[in-house]
This record gives C-alpha cells, structure tokens and sequence, in this order.
C-alpha cells in the first residue's frame, strides 16, 4: 500500500514535469519558424542563416535511362524556378492546401545541385553522399529505378537527409525497404496490379493461362508477384515465371519456350530498353497473331511510360498497362503543369517528370508549413499529408509506409496517334479507393525520427 | 522436338550475329594487330546508318494541331507519300534494306578516317595501350550518336512483308508452333552470305592472297615490293563495312540505341578468343557454337535444373575451351603470344 503511495507520488510529480515541460513548449508550435531556432544545429546541412538552401537532384544523366532522367532534371528546374516566384508558378495555382509563397523555401532563395545516378546503386549513392558531404543539401530527390531508389533512402536515413523518391515502382521501397526518411509520390506494382485487375477480367475474362518474363531485380519480382496475385485472383494460370537478366538485348531465348508452353498470354514485367526490345522481339515472333486455348494471344506490359511508348512505336498498339500519370488529364493541376512545362520545353512532361515536379513542391510545402528544415518536423507534416490540384485527384501520403495515394490510370497504346505525343488512350481512371491496401502486408519498419 | 528445332534455329541466328561481328574484329586483329575495342562502336554506327536512312526517308510536312497551344504538336505526312503515294509509303518501308547502299560507303569512309587518323599510330604500341585508345574511341562516338539521337531506343520496323513469322512446322509436317520470324531467317542468311563473300575475297583473289600472305609474314610481302600497309588500311575499311553491314540488319531485331555496340563488343571478344586469336574460321565456328548453347541453355527444361546456367554457359565454355586448347578453337601458335 505504501508502494503504491509512494508510485503514486513519483507520478504526481513526473506528471507535473511534463506539463510545465508542455507549458513551457507551448507557444513554439504555434510560432512559425520556431523549430528553426530550436534545433538549429541539431541536423545534417542546416541552412541556418544562409540566404539559401540547396536541394540534390540525383537523376541518371548517362546510361539507358539518360532521357527520362534528362526530363525529371527539367521538371527539378521549373519547380525551383517556381518556388522562387519565377515563371508563371505551375501547380502552385492549383495545389491544396499550400503554404508556400513563391519566395523560396522559409524566404531562403532556392539553388540546386545535380548528380548522375548511371541507373547504378553504388554511383547514385556515391553521388547522393557527395550532395550531402560536399554540397550541403537538405533535399535529395530523383532516379529511374527501384534499385537505386532503395540504396539512397536507406543512404538518406543514415544521413538525416530527406529522399524524395522519383520514378520507382517496386513495393519494396515503401514496403519491407521503407524508411522514415524516405517517400514516395510514384505509384507501385501492388497498385498497378489492384487497377488493372478489373480491366483484365472485363477484356480477357477468367480462363487465360499466363507467362511473365520479369527482370531480374527488386522491380520486377515485385511486379511479377503483385500481378500474379491479381491474375490468379481473377482465376487465371501462371504457365511460368522466368527471370531475365537486365539489359539481355536479344530475349529471342526467353520467348521461343513460349511458344510451346501453352500459354495465351505474355506479361513482360520489363521497363524502359528492356520492355521496348523484348516486346519488339515477341512481337516478331508472331506472339500477337497466334490463337492458344481458341483464344487471341494477348500481351500485357504492366507499366510503361510515353518515353517507352515512343522506342516501342506500332508494336505497343493495343497493348494494355498502367502509367502513374499523363499529360492528357484534363484536371486543373495537370493542365496548369503541361501548360509550364510545354512553354519552358517546348513539348510535354513525362510522368517522371510530373511525379519529380510533384515531389519538389511537396518537400518545400511541408517546410514552410513546419516552419522548419529540421527534418523529423518536415517528416511529421508529409506523413499524412492530404492534397488536391496535383493531378490524379485527392491524394494523401500514408504515414505508416510513406506511400503516396491516388488515382491510377489504365491506358492502352493507340492505334492511330493525332501527334507524335498522343501515344497512349486512358482506359480508365482507376479511383484511389480501389488501390489502398494495408500498409503491414510488406513488412518492413520506418526507422526513427532522430538519426 | 519442337522446342528443340526452334533453340537449334535461334542458336544459329543467334550464332550468325556473333560471328559476323567477330569476323570483322578478327580480321582487323589478324592483319593489322591491333585489338579493336571500337569495333563494336562500329556495329552500332551501321545500325545508326539504317536509322539516319529512315530519317531522310520519312522527312514530313508537319501538319499542327491547333487544339495543342503550349507545344507544337503535330501529325507527320512523309513528302514520299505526298509525291509518290503508295509507292512513296513501299520505299520507306524498305528503310531498312535499302540503307545497305548507304551504309556500304559510310562504313567504309568512316574505317577508312579511323584507320589513318588514329589506328595507324598504335601499330608499334603495345597491346594495353591499342585498347585503351580505342575504347576511348568507342566511348566518343558512342556519346556523339547519344547527343544527336538520344538514349532511348530507336524503332527500326522490317518491311511489312517480313514483319511476321514463318511457318516452319508447317512446312515440315510438324507442329503449328514452330514458326520463326522472317527478319531472323533472312539475317541468317545474310550473315551466311557475308561471311561467304569475305572468305572468297581472301581466298580467290590477288588482293585476298596478298593479305593472307601478309598475316603470315609481312616483312617477306614488303620485300618482294607490295605495299602491304595499304592493303591492310583497306582490310580495316573491309571488317568496318562488315561490322556495319551486321548493324543494319540487326537494327530490327534489337532497335537501336546509342550502348548497342557495348553490349555486343564483350561477347565478340569471348567469341574471338575461343576461336583462336587471328582464326577467321575459328571466330565464325566460335559465334555458332557459343550462340547455339546459349540458346538451349535458356530452355526451361535446362534451366530448371541448372538455373542461371543461360547467363554463364558462353564463360563456362570459354574456360573449358581455354583450359583444354589455350589458343582457342583454331589459334595458330606465336598470335598473341609475345
């Protein structure tokens, strides 16, 4: 009894410490920019006093993916441009809600650094320890690849840096590789699969017997498992699974057992050169002219962009996938970004660049909004976040897995192009709803806030 | 049966495409010494010459949609079609095969350029300085091809009237499933042709017997007063039109980007080496070989077994080759050896 007296006092008094503690505190959460004095050097590359913060953009300049990186590094250059109330301001018309004010990022003038990732983990990483050692940069954002998103988000825990995912796929990176550090706005092949799910069923029915060839890497097992998942709900077989090496070139070795193998229908888990080379190959290989089962023999690449669209040329007519987001939406921040990006550029963005674009604005936001670069503040504001007037409608970023929300579009190559950027037909817009899934199926742990 | 039939054909085809690249750069290693690492730069050049082809072909009038204002957009009509119709629309079909008559020149000047501005003050070098050079070399032509082209791959469609497969089952009484793609049977072919015209021009005629007498010993030709350096510099020009000629009909096959060369340039060397430095017969029996049982090594039967076995097979091969005859397939003794 006099234990629990005793206990009971030793709360009173821990409790009484921790609201003057709370009193003391509580002015600064309502004080814009009061963190800033708080923890001002308490993380990495605090800007401090410094009329400027810079932001790394670790995009691939050279290798197979130097084009869709040369576009992200464009849509980098506009947000900036943005944020800095230069131009005609994008997606800042649209955005809701938004705190920024088109004089940088808490007033601090925005500047840029870029690195060339070589769509290679050990350069993206080298080149994202050089932004934070050498450059000072409190933001680091970009890549084309899964494998090179997870190798820098893990980098930007150890560092205490944010990561702005660009365009990565696998359910890994915000699965059992997410870290609290890291976040992405692109959509994943558990949502890829959750969308093309009903249009499957509705175009090719319930009775197909199904191959993938999927790339040999953290992507495409990931895909291969969502869409797998997704086929055989719907009752299809899997004939067979095959890993192929990325960068093979010639697949002719991997496409020939298909021929053989019973199957109606292929599904190249590939992106970029390699979906454009083994699709060029099946195509040849008269895969899309074959009856199998009485049925017309059908390809499906889960995921392309328009940037592919265009190495694959007439032979991605028809075919079914999904894309994270395209120029043609009609919706007012989709409208207001091509409207930017054409009249800077001269053409359309790619998805990887919206999603870049996308990715910059967020960070800056939940900055201002923090008051504060201090990152477990800014992490706090983009965990949860909900927002609108980026294109694919109400989005939120889920707080358990980082991973951003909204609406996924099923698209199709056209068959008869009006321009040369009018390569692929929105199928359907799929509502977020309907691609949500619990954030514990992947596994994995966020880490802590202070690094 | 089927299954077999079909690897047996891919490996040929597979196994035409190395040996004709090998060909060339056993050639140039064979008469000159010289350890080309461009050449597969060279490969990718003549895929390049079958894509700027098509780009002459198919230049439009640009007819704009008014309904895009931030960018021009635009739906392109081919000035062959406006002038000539269907018959304008038959010949850029054929972009592919005519730009032969393109490429056959180009590949040939441009062997030519690099052999006397660069090649030739690397003869008396060592071997580790002649691949430095010229996978420099490959490495500038490569990021020029990239700056005017881009990175992405480049569709080449064949014809329309190959772009399907053959009925090979068909034809033989057997399976429905054994068809092949026509681009793939006439690359065959042409391959086969290539490397038959090479050999006959070395062997059946003056120049061919010049040069072969020159690999042999050189200092002997010089002294009976042939000018055997320029025969070689020709020879260089000759395994540069062959490794471009390999290019275009492969464009394709595999659509053509800027690291195409790269990728091809590893295995030529494999190819070259288990054929015996120097041996243009063991670098054309080396293409098929390694080519054929890379083929049967990625049927599913073989690699549910021994998985991975697709990637390493040709290495695997190579070491086993190496170990059991060091000079390769057919290597002479002395290549290579000092």
């Amino acid at each position: 009894m006099s234990k629990n007296k005793k206990d009971q006092n030793i709360i009173s008094r821990r409790d009484m410490l921790k609201t003057s503690a709370a009193l003391a505190a509580a002015p600064m959460f309502f004080t814009k920019g009061a963190y800033a004095g708080a923890h001002a050097k308490n993380f990495t590359n605090n800007p401090g006093s410094s009329s400027t913060v810079t932001l790394g953009f670790n995009v691939p300049q050279t290798g197979a993916y130097a084009d869709e990186g040369a576009d992200e590094l464009r849509a980098y250059k506009l947000a900036v441009k943005h944020l800095n109330g230069e131009g005609d301001s994008g997606m800042m018309n649209t955005m809701k809600p938004m705190n920024l004010t088109g004089n940088g990022i808490l007033g601090k003038k925005v500047t840029y650094v870029t690195g060339d990732t070589q769509t290679k983990s050990d350069a993206a990483r080298a080149s994202a320890k050089r932004m934070i050692e050498k450059d000072g940069v409190v933001m680091i954002s970009g890549g084309s690849s899964s494998g090179v998103a997870i190798a820098v988000q893990s980098l930007a825990q150890e560092a205490g840096v944010i990561f702005m995912a660009g365009l990565t796929h696998s359910n890994d990176t915000t699965g059992k590789d997410k870290r609290r550090y890291g976040f992405r706005h692109f959509f994943n092949a558990k949502m890829t699969g959750s969308a093309l799910g009903p249009v499957l069923k509705e175009e090719m029915g319930t009775e197909r017997n199904a191959y993938h060839l999927t790339s040999d890497y953290t992507w495409g097992w990931t895909q291969e498992e969502s869409i797998k998942e997704t086929t055989e709900g719907l009752g299809w077989n899997t004939a067979a699974t095959i890993r192929t090496p990325v960068g093979a070139g010639d697949f002719s070795q991997f496409i020939t057992p298909i021929l053989n193998s019973g199957a109606d229908t292929l599904i190249l888990n590939h992106y970029g050169k390699d979906m454009i080379n083994s699709l060029t190959q099946s195509v040849q290989f008269g895969l899309r002219d074959k009856m199998v089962n009485g049925k017309q023999f059908e390809i499906i690449v889960p995921l392309y962009s328009r940037l592919m669209a265009q190495g694959a040329g007439k032979n991605l007519q028809g075919i079914l996938g999904t894309t994270n987001w395209d120029w043609q939406l009609q919706d007012a921040g989709s409208k207001a970004f091509v409207k930017s990006f054409g009249t800077e550029y001269g053409f359309p963005p790619s998805m990887a660049a919206h999603t870049c674009y996308v990715q910059t604005l967020l960070y800056a936001n939940a900055c201002e909004t923090a008051g504060t670069f201090y990152p477990p503040e800014v992490i706090k504001q983009l965990e949860g976040f909900k927002f609108d007037g980026m294109g694919n409608g109400a989005t939120e970023y889920r707080a358990e897995d980082h991973q951003c929300f909204k609406d996924v579009l099923v698209v199709r190559g056209k068959a008869n192009p009006n321009t040369q950027f009018d390569l692929l037909d929105i199928v359907k817009e799929v509502p977020r709803a309907d691609v949500e899934y619990d954030a514990s199926i992947f596994g994995g742990e966020l880490g802590p806030y202070v690094v | 049966m089927d299954a077999i039939l079909i690897q047996l054909l891919n490996g040929l085809d597979k196994g035409a495409a190395y040996a004709l690249i090998a060909l060339g750069l056993t050639l140039v290693f064979g008469t000159l010494g010289v350890v080309n690492f461009a050449h597969g730069a060279l490969f990718m050049l003549g895929a390049f010459c079958a894509v700027t082809f098509q780009k002459i072909l198919t230049i439009s009038v640009k007819v704009i949609d008014p309904s895009i204002t931030f960018f021009t957009a635009y739906k392109e009509q081919p000035y062959l079609e406006i002038w000539f119709g269907d018959m304008g629309l038959a010949i850029i079909d054929y972009a592919v095969p005519l730009s032969i008559f393109m490429a056959i020149p180009v590949m040939l000047l441009i062997g030519l350029a690099m052999e006397r501005g660069l090649i030739r003050h690397f003869y008396k070098r060592t071997h580790a300085e002649q691949i430095l050079v010229t996978f420099g070399l490959a490495i500038v032509i490569q990021e020029v091809i990239r700056h005017f082209f881009g990175a992405n791959p480049i569709p080449m469609p064949p014809p329309d009237v190959v772009s399907s497969s053959a009925a090979i089952g068909t034809w033989l009484g057997l399976s429905d499933n054994l068809i092949y793609p026509w681009w793939r049977l006439i690359y065959l072919t042409f391959s086969l042709l290539v490397i038959g015209s090479v050999f006959a021009f070395l062997q059946l005629t003056t120049f061919g017997m010049v040069v072969r007498a020159g690999m042999f010993d050189r200092q002997m030709v010089g002294f009976l007063g042939i000018n055997v350096q320029r025969k070689f510099t020709i020879i260089f020009g000759l395994a540069s039109v062959v490794a471009g000629l390999a290019g275009v009909m492969y464009a394709p096959i595999l659509p053509p980007d800027y690291h195409m060369g790269m990728d091809f340039l590893v295995l030529s060397f494999v190819v070259v080496v288990v054929g015996g430095m120097g041996s243009l017969p063991g670098a054309v029996a080396a293409g098929f070989l390694l080519g054929i049982l890379q083929s049967f090594a990625s049927m599913t039967i073989v690699s549910q077994y021994l998985p991975g076995i697709d990637q390493i097979i040709i290495y695997l091969v190579a070491v086993i080759i190496l170990l059991t005859r060091p000079r390769g397939l057919m290597g002479r003794k002395g290549v290579f050896e000092d």
